[in-house]
């Protein structure tokens, strides 16, 4: 069973991983680039002059972008393992486990490690104001955990009391709020982070899509030939 | 009856488990851990995954 659930995971998150990073290249790394400027101070928001909305970023850095691929591999396959692991389970109990109800799996990955969290910690450009690194971390946790306990309640929950406790558990952690810092003093501007917030959400969804999918399609495989 | 007992007390939960927490590690370790060197060389995926970075 182990032997599965890493063959499956492996596979499934390496590629996810990869068509992760080629995404962040394309779309999130060019706003990320452009955001350090400010954060470095070599742009400087509402100062004496206008700044131009297209500066000249770095190209591709050898060393810095082969580690985010390495990581970008890395995170995915960990994903995997979580994921691969509950479908599994879930395929134990009698859930039909393939590429098509992988994309729901990985849509529902995307809300609980992804959505949720950004909803109110949003994905953050270097050089913004935040709370405490570890508070941060604590709350992102706690969310993810959350909102994956209610996504199973919703998915696989036979009584409407899972239903009401997994709405509850959806709300808790933003209705507790997400740490926050106590002054604004982000020095990249509005329009930069917010594309950034938007680019890593929509690479996130697209990601998880294909890691469901992919994690459906070679546990399905695996089993077949089991 | 007899053929589901049989299933399920077959199956077991450790592997599952197993494959479980080796994931929060991995995600951890790449994602989270504050250390110097695994910091910067995670940056900006950490900031593009959407991870609290720093």
């Amino acid at each position: 069973m182990f032997q599965k659930i890493l063959t499956s995971a492996l596979f499934a998150g390496f590629c996810a991983g990869l068509i992760a990073a080629a995404l962040q290249f394309m779309f999130v790394q060019p706003v990320l680039l452009h955001a350090e400027l400010y954060e470095g101070g070599d742009l400087v928001h509402f100062g004496a002059d206008a700044v131009s909305a297209h500066p000249e970023l770095p190209g591709f850095d050898l060393l810095r972008d082969g580690l985010s691929i390495l990581f970008s591999a890395l995170i995915y396959v960990g994903y995997a393992f979580i994921l691969v692991a509950a479908m599994g389970m879930a395929a134990e109990r009698g859930a039909d486990i393939n590429a098509r109800t992988g994309l729901l799996w990985g849509l529902g990955g995307f809300i609980a490690f992804h959505f949720a969290p950004g909803f109110s910690l949003p994905p953050e450009v270097p050089g913004v104001a935040a709370a405490d690194v570890g508070e941060r971390q604590l709350w992102w946790w706690g969310t993810v955990a959350a909102t994956a306990i209610a996504l199973a309640l919703i998915a696989f929950g036979k009584s409407p009391i899972a239903w009401v406790a997994a709405v509850v558990l959806l709300l808790t952690p933003h209705v507790i709020g997400a740490p926050h810092p106590d002054t604004l003093a982000g020095s990249v501007p509005p329009e930069i982070a917010s594309l950034f917030a938007s680019r890593a959400l929509g690479v996130g969804l697209a990601v998880w899509s294909v890691l469901g999918l992919l994690a459906g399609y070679f546990w399905q495989k695996e089993s077949a030939e089991a | 009856m007899t053929a589901l007992v049989q299933t399920a007390a077959k199956s077991t939960v450790l592997p599952f488990a197993a494959a479980i927490i080796l994931g929060f590690g991995i995600v951890t370790l790449a994602g989270h851990v504050q250390a110097g060197a695994l910091h910067d060389a995670a940056h900006d995926v950490r900031h593009a995954t959407g991870f609290p970075c720093h």
